[in-house]
């Protein structure tokens, strides 16, 4: 199969799937045997291409002229490349794990989740191989509508609020802010399409651009920096399927993408650096990044902690970005990866700790580490890769962030990594110390009112979905050199 | 100075009885007064278009032996039509005042207004 | 010869085919005979359109009477746009007017309303294809009398108010219309369009065609409904029947564009234009914000969605005022989107009406378990209206902020798109009762309104989408209209 016909195959895997879903729909077996198949095959597809890409090639088709001049059309470089393949794979483990959690919390409307998560995915893999900006709007938009129903899924008061932050903030900044600039970007440039190098090169003078990246960086309100984050802690209301996959890697994965796109190819590091622009998002990513990461100390729900750590991670991505140096840019398209596999491994386990013990405070996992042993396990391990300790992958991300801001001007930024690292150790190991060293009080009580029904691991599919991703933290590590090679080309170096 | 009056009296007419007519419809609050007030209103538009075709010394449109100087007819065929408008509005606006009346059992706006919003408060 | 008539059978058709409606008598026959009519009437449109877009304009002298003393059919890019969205709209919406219709009309009446929707269809494709100022008023008097019955016949006592109030407003816009068309006569002796441009620069300083101007655009106002003369539209829209508020939001006010865009452009042209631009701007912006403000608070989805219109004529006229081609086109290409848009909305209310018999905010909770169908056509076309990506209504957005970019007006631009978060609003509002709101208990089983009224909706729900992702064709059409009337300033 030739690159091209690979391209359209990625899209519309999902999009079948969902279809075949839906025809499944009575047969909850089949429904997700469906699920499964789909999701196993697109990442088949996506992987193909992976060796094109790597040799230099840059496929791309243009499916339809929407407007003159200015088309839906795909590229596919390595950033996307990468993208797509963290979210399709782990759409893979998110599926199994799913299947366990759905049944495991007896859910309702399962057949509507599943539909709406492969079309969510589809919009995801549309976000990841946009050839221009138009494009990456039209999937950017699409995800957070199709992702709606999920987050609405329970369809109680408390969900109705959830979504209306959900919708209100994504929206509204998309409308407000980035669309506007992309009209913008469009009439100084007269293009849309994403070029090295660069589009604005040369077309506008440093304040023009540096208002353009503000509008650009809140515009992308799923990269959540302050203060529009509060959408993320809201859509926490979702199944923690839902919050895993798309609110630790889809959707806030498709946020920081959009920001990396846009500084590499709308602005060019060049320009960028030649502006205040990266001064500015710099520090207000900074500032997010601390405190968030100050708030989530003060978060006793566990998704709510999580989440607020997911503000903050977002916020290293960008961070990185902002430097507009080759090794800067690395380091956060590497952090997407290291990020998406750590956090998912941890809001699996939060999930797990939902079905299996209804607990979903932080307060009273008192000692659940020895009733729940290879969740708790894995959580460690998803701790080390948000922390950034070896042999976690988040480590060497955090390395090229770090010589990221070295080369360029901004020496005092390495204050806030020293910093973040300790906060989100902070944040992150009491839960572990607490599950496992504390409380056997509380033991003794859960034993004595449960009777012989305790606390157990988590169901089988469940165990296994958070497994995979902790061997996929860890993984990281090893092809992180390879990443960087692979990422190379983009960022110039 | 007198010529802006006496010589454009006709369009002093046309201007005094279009602003009775669109004051009657503005500030009247029987239906039937609105009605009227409309057609005082139309009928002075009739009245600037026809009175602007009259030509000085003209006769009337008809080519005839000796007859040099007449005025313009087309206004006047407009007018035609527009007064065909006229009446279709007038009998379609009363027919509607009649229908109001046998609904609300009365042609006084304000009456009418205190009762849509006695009744249909959900509107 | 057919072909050769065409411009006068676009219009004749339609005429000669009301009164045999009312002859007809019955209530079946007659909507059979009019879907025929309208139907042959689209594709007179179409014909017209390729023939416009192959050859060029197109002039037909009625009854070979040369113009400009006889009166001249002139069919442009833009007018032959317009019939076709007309009578394309007025073609779809009558096979869901019978189960509508019936459910809502008394059955003996139902003959009357075929004849008027004929009439109305005659006096809307009528202003499209006149070169004649004063035949303009004419179709405008034909069109506005027939909509007048036509909302009159709503099952609410307050259709007939709502018809009234319209008809006053109505009746002093077309007569200020002739007021201003009868001092142009007199400055220059003609009433037809294009031979008028070419005699206005001559006399444009003088008080007389200054005031004509005044008057005219304000009499076009009033028809349109651009802000504050806008007072006669929710009520209008609120009671007339659901298949009448289809057809009017789809078109008439579309059609009042049109006739405005025509004599500012072809008509005046020059420097006037940029006064009455400052001042349309001012006031669509104000319609923009005021509209879609009123209409987040309605309990009534109608009159919500009629609040919106007079929001979205704002985006419309607001194209327009910035008198260039990108704006041109932006409203051009806006006024044949929200004619589909508003057109599926209110198909979908309607088809709601059709069932639970209420167009209350507050009798729609759970509706959207209850007929999925219609509920969904409801929120695709929402979206639409809000401007969301891949739909019709991003388009008209994308260029309408282009243009106002290209002028340098940042602020415009922003409040073009922080206007269309308000329609998020009020749309959210009835998504959330929609879907969120249990049903009442008591809520017998329901089903989809019958398949004629949905295929017309799921027509003009598919064109909304259609058209936003494939806008290409349009967009070449409005911008050729656009760059013809631009054509008009230049001179």
């Amino acid at each position: 199969m030739s690159a091209e016909t690979l391209i359209y195959a990625c899209l519309s895997v999902p999009l079948v799937g969902a279809a075949f879903i839906v025809l499944a729909g009575s047969y909850p077996n089949l429904r997700e045997a469906v699920t499964l198949c789909t999701a196993g095959f697109l990442f088949l597809c996506v992987a193909h291409l992976v060796p094109t890409v790597a040799s230099g090639f840059r496929p791309s088709i243009t499916l339809l002229e929407m407007l003159p001049g200015l088309s839906i059309a795909f590229t596919i470089e390595p950033l996307g490349m990468i993208f797509a393949c963290v979210a399709s794979f782990l759409w893979i483990v998110t599926s199994i794990y799913a299947i366990g959690y759905m049944r495991g919390h007896h859910e309702v409307n399962q057949t509507k989740f599943y539909f709406f998560f492969a079309i969510s995915i589809a919009a995801a893999i549309g976000v990841a191989f946009a050839g221009n900006m138009l494009t990456l709007f039209i999937f950017y938009e699409v995800l957070t509508l199709c992702t709606f129903p999920l987050v609405t899924h329970h369809g109680t008061d408390e969900t109705k609020k959830a979504g209306r932050i959900y919708l209100g903030i994504l929206i509204g900044t998309s409308i407000g802010f980035q669309l506007f600039a992309i009209v913008w970007t469009y009439v100084l440039t007269g293009t849309l399409d994403f070029t090295e190098g660069g589009i604005l090169a040369g077309k506008a003078d440093g304040p023009i651009i540096t208002i353009l990246l503000l509008l650009f960086m809140f515009g992308v309100g799923k990269a959540a920096l302050m203060p529009f984050h509060r959408w993320l802690p809201a859509a926490m209301v979702a199944p923690t399927p839902v919050s895993a996959l798309l609110h630790a890697v889809a959707v806030v994965k498709a946020g920081v993408f959009t920001v990396i796109k846009v500084i590499v190819y709308l602005f060019g590091l060049e320009t960028l650096n030649g502006s205040d622009g990266s001064l500015y998002l710099a520090i207000i990513a900074g500032a997010t990044l601390l405190i968030s990461a100050v708030i989530a100390f003060r978060k006793d729900n566990l998704k709510a902690r999580l989440a607020y750590s997911t503000i903050s991670q977002l916020s290293y991505i960008v961070l990185g970005a902002a430097m507009a140096t080759g090794a800067g840019i690395v380091g956060a398209s590497m952090h997407i990866v290291m990020h998406a596999t750590a956090k998912i491994t941890l809001f699996f386990c939060a999930g797990a700790i939902l079905v299996a013990s209804h607990k979903t405070e932080i307060s009273q996992l008192d000692g659940i580490g020895r009733r729940m042993p290879i969740t708790m396990g894995c959580f460690l391990i998803g701790c080390l890769g948000i922390i950034g300790i070896p042999p976690a992958g988040g480590a060497l991300s955090k390395w090229y962030l770090m010589m990221g801001t070295a080369e360029s001007d901004h020496l005092i930024f390495m204050f806030v990594w020293m910093g973040s690292s300790l906060l989100s150790a902070g944040y992150l190991l009491p839960i572990v110390l607490r599950a496992f060293y504390s409380g056997s009080k509380t033991k003794a009580s859960v034993q004595s009112k449960g009777g012989g029904t305790g606390i157990q691991e988590a169901p089988a599919l469940c165990l296994i979905g958070i497994c995979t991703a902790s061997v996929l933290t860890i993984g990281a590590f090893f092809i992180a050199d390879d990443l960087a090679g692979f990422l190379s080309p983009i960022a110039g170096m | 100075m007198m010529d802006q009056f006496a010589g454009l009296y006709n369009y002093w007419i046309f201007i005094v009885l279009m602003m009775i007519g669109f004051y009657i419809v503005m500030a009247q609050h029987n239906l039937i007064k609105k009605v009227v007030g409309l057609n005082i209103f139309q009928v002075s538009v009739f009245i600037f278009y026809i009175s602007m075709s009259k030509v000085e010394d003209g006769s009337a449109p008809i080519i005839a032996e000796g007859i040099t100087v007449y005025s313009n007819p087309l206004p006047h065929v407009l007018i035609l039509t527009a007064i065909v408008v006229g009446v279709a509005t007038t009998a379609l606006a009363l027919a509607l005042v009649v229908r109001i009346r046998d609904s609300y059992g009365s042609i006084e706006e304000d009456e009418i207004e205190a009762e849509e919003r006695r009744r249909e408060k959900h509107f | 010869m057919l072909m050769l008539n065409l411009p006068a059978l676009q219009v004749v058709l339609p005429l000669i085919a009301a009164p045999i409606c009312l002859l007809l008598r019955r209530s079946d026959w007659a909507w059979l005979w009019a879907t025929i009519v309208t139907w042959c009437c689209l594709g007179i449109a179409i014909c017209l359109l390729s023939k416009v877009l192959s050859t060029g304009a197109i002039s037909y002298p009625i009854g070979d009477w040369a113009a400009p003393i006889g009166i001249e059919y002139k069919i442009d890019l833009l007018s032959a746009f317009l019939l076709v969205i007309v009578s394309s709209i007025g073609a779809v919406v009558l096979p869901y007017a019978h189960a509508s219709v019936s459910s809502e009309i008394p059955e003996a009446r139902i003959y009357l309303f075929y004849t008027m929707y004929l009439l109305c269809l005659c006096g809307l494709l009528g202003i499209a294809v006149t070169g004649d100022a004063f035949n303009l008023f004419v179709f405008l008097e034909i069109s506005s009398l027939s909509s007048y019955v036509l909302i009159s016949m709503g099952r609410y006592r307050r259709s007939l108010t709502a018809a009234y109030r319209y008809l006053i407003m109505g009746t002093v816009g077309a007569t200020f219309y002739i007021i201003g068309v009868g001092m142009m006569y007199m400055m220059t002796g003609t009433l037809n369009m294009s031979d008028l441009a070419n005699r206005i620069p001559a006399v444009e300083d003088t008080r007389t065609i200054q005031v004509a101007i005044a008057f005219i655009v304000v009499g076009l106002s009033l028809k349109l409904a651009i802000f504050p003369l806008h007072m006669w539209l929710p009520n209008a829209y609120t009671f007339a029947p659901s298949v009448v508020t289809v057809f009017l939001a789809a078109t008439a006010t579309k059609v009042a564009v049109y006739a405005l865009l025509r004599m500012i452009f072809t008509v005046f042209g020059g420097d006037p234009l940029f006064v009455i631009g400052e001042i349309l701007m001012i006031l669509s912006v104000a319609a923009m914000f005021v509209g879609s403000l009123v209409a987040i608070y309605q309990t009534n989805i109608k009159r919500m969605l009629a609040y919106s219109s007079i929001a979205q004529i704002g985006y419309m006229v607001l194209g327009i005022s910035f008198i260039t081609t990108t704006g041109l086109a932006g409203g051009i290409i806006h006024l044949f989107n929200h004619a589909l848009v508003k057109g599926a909305l209110f198909m979908a209310v309607g088809g709601m009406f059709f069932r639970i018999a209420s167009v209350r905010l507050d009798d729609m909770a759970g509706i959207g378990k209850r007929i999925p169908i219609t509920t969904g056509c409801f929120v695709v076309a929402g979206l639409g209206l809000i401007g969301v990506p891949l739909t019709a209504g991003f388009i008209s957005k994308w260029y309408l902020v282009s243009a106002a970019l290209e002028k340098d007006m940042w602020l415009i631009a922003v409040l073009i798109l922080v206007s269309s978060l308000l329609a998020v609003i009020y749309i959210w509002r009835v998504v959330e009762v929609a879907y969120f709101r249990a049903p009442p208990k008591r809520a017998a089983v329901m089903s989809e309104p019958p398949l004629s009224m949905l295929i017309p909706l799921f027509i003009l729900t598919g064109a909304s989408i259609y058209f936003g992702i494939d806008a290409s064709r349009t967009i070449d059409i409005a911008m050729a209209a656009a760059n013809f009337l631009m054509t008009g300033v230049a001179q």
